[in-house]
């Protein structure tokens, strides 16, 4: 067995080359997803940047801060950053990146260029982004909603909608490699039933991926080439239908979502059994939920178009489609709860986040069904009940997960601890900030407050107050992380291999993992999650 | 077991190190080809979905607008895409059987008949701009339902029919030009002996690429051109 200290001298894929064209050109997927996560924390405090402005503009009942226009293009841009540029790649393009061939035993993603080649379109696309947004914005919503995307707004529609368009290019590659990655590079006995849960979501997110961003894609070029070159696809002055525009967007934006919280799914999923010290419940339901999540997502679009105008029985059907989501997602939660069920539960920072996932889920998951039920979506439809909703899916879910496997793989990504006291600390203040944020929204928007207006009559104040207060704490939590993850990477206690006592391949090579990830290639003889045969770590446990 | 994991027999060199051997490299990226096929599917499918739509309620039009395309041009074209994928195929062949020579002119032919292609597009758009059936405020369709010869074709409708035209033959004919790139590059590197019977992935997957580019003109042709033809 080596000691910490020539495990933190040996050969790893951080020193086996320094240098800015190292890591510019490199093509190992550990480095790729280090520039990946790099690029998207820009681009989150981007966006928490518009997000901050828009809690402080509704601070007040008038519309002081900001004017209506400015604030148009806030939670435009908010949205597009924080979709586009964080929440769609977050989790797949860094954790799944870097753990992808890890986990199934492989010496790297199936093509190390390509996915070299998905940051770079990525960074193209943000740059292009940043570009549109610093020389006017743009004000459409991130939905680009059309005949106003098309013949009204007179901002950057043209260079967001490109970037965006180039971003997509970027997910479809990633999803690309991942599918082609673990249909063909399986160690030796990795068979589909012993696959970390982690690959299998990512497996349904890759699917989507590939399906559905196409048809972002081209809806996108449709609406450049409309406002270009005067097409009449989406004009209703013409003929055209802005309707078809919505039924092609959400087909992309709703599986959109799934892309954003399988990932996220996976990543608790690995966390609770390793602090429960137990096989994971129901194994093949979890893995076949994954995919029936990415199935069903595919069919349910239409309810974001309840009001919009299409027919009743289009509106009964997809309501009753859309409820057929739950199931998967329940499945999820039961599992994961029954699998904690007589545990032996530390309550370490990964797990305080996987706790924090589980409830924030559940909750995003029921007001859900709220807005798949007709008669309650009328009434709370482009209100601040929709925002909550889908902020408890999209942050208090795929957020969560993120930071939350952040912490897990941490150790083994940099080679360090994170303070643990500090990360459970962390992890409270998301908490109790997420919900302060986000809690009121909904009571707002069952009191009728609408969204995406810059102003609201005094009565809304008092909860307005309640979740900027809340975005402020939020705010803090988000930035603890950052602090001591910094610090850790030269102060940190140094990883030994498997702090957490995890299952896993990724555990078991070096902290941080050589750049082809194994000295041996490895052979699997076990099944996932074999917790009875793998010795709890004392020392990691106490917490740091 | 050996403990080294470099294998010490014959290593073609095309084999990348993360790849146990030239078989499953093969496989993953054949895999990778046809799942960024099905993504190309997806991507024109939205505008087959929009071409659908609009057929359905403004059939009349757009039989009128379909009408007024050149159907001999589209024709040829047609004709010349099916045998680019046959020398295509031809191509790939001739690589699997180690023979440079054909590969080169099979190569050379496919890109002269893309190139072909691209060239009657251009001619054909070229007599749209002169007609005024591009979209946008200069649009003027003149002519009646092909049914119905007494009634006016509906402006607004022409137009969308022309939207739908440019675009879908627009994004077909920008495939075409990847295409002739790719074609290109293949071409070199053929010329310089680099494909073998044991290594010619790049030419099979690019061919299935091209055939994939000519199947969605196998269905552009007679959804655009075809539309209640009477003669």
């Amino acid at each position: 067995m080596a000691t910490a200290a020539i495990t933190a001298e040996r050969e790893n894929y951080l020193n086996q080359e320094y240098g800015i064209k190292s890591w510019l050109l490199t093509v190992d997927h550990k480095r790729i997803a280090l520039l990946y996560l790099l690029s998207i924390t820009f681009f989150f405090f981007i966006g928490g940047f518009f997000a901050l402005l828009i809690r402080l503009e509704l601070l007040t009942p008038a519309g002081d801060l900001v004017q209506a226009d400015t604030y148009n293009k806030l939670f435009s841009m908010h949205g597009m950053v924080m979709v586009f540029f964080f929440l769609i790649p977050s989790i797949p393009a860094v954790l799944g990146n870097f753990l992808v061939p890890l986990m199934i035993g492989a010496k790297d993603l199936a093509f190390p260029r390509i996915n070299l080649l998905s940051w770079y379109l990525y960074i193209i696309a943000g740059i292009l982004m940043l570009h549109s947004m610093l020389t006017g914005g743009v004000d459409t919503g991130w939905t680009f909603y059309t005949p106003f995307s098309t013949a009204f707004s007179n901002t950057k529609v043209i260079e967001a909608g490109l970037a965006i368009f180039i971003s997509g290019f970027s997910s479809i590659l990633t999803g690309l490699n991942f599918v082609v990655t673990i249909h063909r590079m399986r160690a030796p006995g990795m068979t589909w039933d012993r696959l970390p849960l982690f690959i299998w979501a990512h497996y349904a997110t890759s699917i989507i991926q590939l399906l559905g961003t196409p048809v972002i894609a081209v809806t996108l070029v449709l609406v450049v080439l409309e406002r270009a070159l005067h097409l009449g696809i989406f004009d209703p002055t013409r003929g055209g239908d802005p309707l078809l525009f919505q039924h092609l967007f959400w087909f992309y934006s709703h599986p959109a979502v799934y892309i954003m919280i399988l990932p996220s799914m996976g990543v608790v999923t690995e966390i609770i059994p390793c602090f429960c010290r137990k096989r994971i419940f129901g194994y093949k339901f979890v893995a076949l939920s994954s995919i029936s999540i990415a199935v069903f997502g595919f069919l349910v679009w239409a309810h974001h178009m309840f009001v919009a105008g299409i027919s009743l029985y289009a509106a009964l059907i997809f309501s009753a489609l859309s409820y057929l989501v739950a199931v998967p997602s329940a499945i999820k939660v039961f599992n994961w709860t029954a699998t904690m069920y007589k545990g032996s539960i530390t309550f370490s920072t990964p797990m305080l986040y996987a706790f924090g996932f589980v409830g924030l889920f559940t909750m995003g998951g029921l007001t859900g069904l709220f807005l798949a039920a007709l008669g309650i979506d009328v009434h709370v439809t482009d209100t601040y009940f929709v925002v909550a909703h889908f902020h408890y899916i999209m942050v208090g879910g795929a957020l969560m997960g993120y930071l939350g496997g952040m912490h897990f793989w941490w150790p083994k990504i940099s080679g360090r601890m994170y303070p643990e006291s500090l990360g459970r600390l962390a992890a409270l203040i998301v908490f109790l900030g997420f919900n302060l944020t986000f809690f009121p929204q909904f009571i707002l928007g069952y009191l009728g407050m609408p969204r995406r207006y810059w102003q609201y009559p005094p009565e809304f104040q008092v909860l307005n107050v309640l979740s900027t207060a809340g975005a402020t704490v939020l705010a803090v939590g988000y930035l603890l992380p950052m602090v001591y993850f910094l610090w850790s990477m030269r102060y940190g206690k140094v990883a030994p291999d498997n702090p957490w006592g995890a299952s896993g391949l990724e555990w078991m090579t070096t902290s941080p993992p050589p750049t082809f990830n194994f000295d041996k290639p490895p052979v699997v003889t076990w099944e996932a999650y074999d917790y009875e045969h793998i010795p709890a770590p004392q020392e990691a446990r106490s917490g740091g | 077991m050996a403990d080294s994991p470099i294998a010490v027999e014959h290593h073609n060199p095309a084999l990348k190190h993360h790849f146990a051997d030239m078989e499953q490299q093969r496989q993953a990226s054949s895999l990778g080809m046809w799942l960024f096929l099905a993504t190309e599917i997806m991507f024109f499918g939205g505008m087959f979905c929009a071409y659908l739509i609009y057929r359905l309620w403004y059939f009349p039009d757009f039989a009128a607008a379909s009408n007024s395309l050149d159907i001999t041009l589209g024709t040829v074209n047609t004709a010349v895409l099916i045998c680019s994928s046959l020398t295509v195929v031809m191509a790939v062949r001739a690589a699997q059987l180690g023979k440079r020579q054909q590969q080169v002119i099979y190569l050379a032919l496919t890109l002269v008949l893309g190139l072909a292609f691209l060239g009657v597009k251009a001619v054909e758009w070229t007599s749209k701009f002169k007609e005024h059936h591009i979209p946008g405020p200069t649009f003027n369709f003149e002519g009646s339902i092909p049914s119905h010869p007494d009634q006016p074709v509906d402006q607004h409708h022409a137009q969308i029919f022309f939207s739908l035209y440019f675009a879908m033959t627009g994004m077909h004919a920008l495939h075409m030009i990847i295409g002739v790139g790719i074609f290109s590059y293949l071409l070199y590197y053929a010329w310089k002996g680099k494909y073998t019977p044991e290594y010619h992935t790049p030419l099979e997957n690019s061919g299935l690429y091209w055939h994939f580019v000519d199947i969605v003109w196998i269905y552009l042709f007679p959804l655009l051109y075809l539309i209640d033809r009477k003669k």
